[in-house]
């Protein structure tokens, strides 16, 4: 089997192929949302403390 | 022994370190089920003789369907078990499940519709599988609406698992809809007592897929159960002395 023939899903490409991407985005979607919400939340408990030694 | 684990396990502080060290765990193992999943179903597994290569939509389908109805269960048991004991942990798992399993829900019923356009000749039709599949997604926007609704996180998750457990009732429905009515929806392949009516070369890789997206589901949900964790022990000692010392 050949990369073309391999893209082309037997006509059916367009089905096929939009199914797994939109299965990758909602996946990495899912994957990167709860990661840079925990940097946040660290990134402002870092500055509170900060702020409160400042004050002390 | 166990007992000790499990009590260890439901403190916020104890659960945010061990879900840190299985993260990367469950990650390689999702990894590489997919992986060889994907390669097994994309490219080793034949044509169907019926539906062309059109089928290989199932690879993702029928796991997102899978999982929506799982993660459905686990959320009400979660929820369940936050409301009868009042852990605090089981909440935690509740609320972070309801974003995933909606996101599942919806892969379901988009793949679905991308899958009958081209074999049934229409995206949709409100049929006894689809329609309760729909409102499983509407039952998951609930849930988060009504926990974000209300300020206190802890009546906030008592409300949502109210809400949870309601729509238990759905699950069955989903499950045996397909049975019931008839529809344009085919019948159970897998999950048939006798013996499964699909090809042991396309079964291989469904499998595959099955527990590579349970495996995604158990990486996310300890990803945003540690966020929910942070946010709501954010004031707490542990917190602060995670933040200096990382």
């Amino acid at each position: 089997m050949n990369l073309t023939e391999f893209l082309h899903m037997g006509g059916y490409a367009f089905y096929v192929w939009t199914s797994y991407g939109i299965a990758a985005v909602i996946l990495v979607a899912n994957l990167v949302a709860p990661m840079r919400q925990r940097k946040r939340l660290l990134g402002e408990v870092a500055r509170r403390a900060r702020r409160a030694r400042r004050k002390a | 022994m166990i007992i000790r684990f499990f009590h260890r396990l439901a403190s916020p502080k104890h659960f945010y370190r061990i879900a840190g060290r299985w993260i990367p765990w469950l990650g390689s193992a999702c990894a590489l089920f997919m992986a060889v999943g994907l390669y097994w179903g994309l490219v080793v597994a034949p044509t169907d003789y019926q539906q062309g290569d059109s089928y290989r939509i199932i690879f993702i389908h029928v796991p997102a369907a899978w999982m929506s109805l799982f993660i459905y269960v686990v959320m009400a048991s979660a929820s369940a078990i936050g409301l009868i004991w009042r852990i605090k942990l089981a909440e935690v798992i509740a609320i972070a499940s309801a974003p995933i399993g909606a996101s599942f829900t919806f892969l379901a019923l988009v793949t679905g519709s991308l899958w009958g356009k081209p074999m049934w000749g229409t995206w949709w039709v409100w049929d006894a599988r689809l329609t309760s599949e729909l409102l499983l997604l509407f039952l998951y926007l609930g849930v988060i609406a009504l926990y974000n609704a209300v300020d206190d996180k802890r009546t906030a998750a008592r409300a949502a698992g109210m809400l949870a457990l309601v729509g238990v009732v759905n699950i069955p429905i989903i499950h045996y809809s397909v049975e019931w009515w008839n529809t344009l929806h085919q019948g159970p392949t897998v999950t048939k007592l006798d013996a499964p009516s699909i090809a042991l070369s396309m079964l291989i890789p469904l499998l595959l897929m099955a527990v590579a997206f349970k495996l995604y589901y158990a990486v996310l949900v300890l990803l945003r159960a540690r966020c929910e964790v942070l946010e709501r022990e954010r004031n707490s000692k542990w917190v602060e002395e995670l933040v200096e010392s990382p």
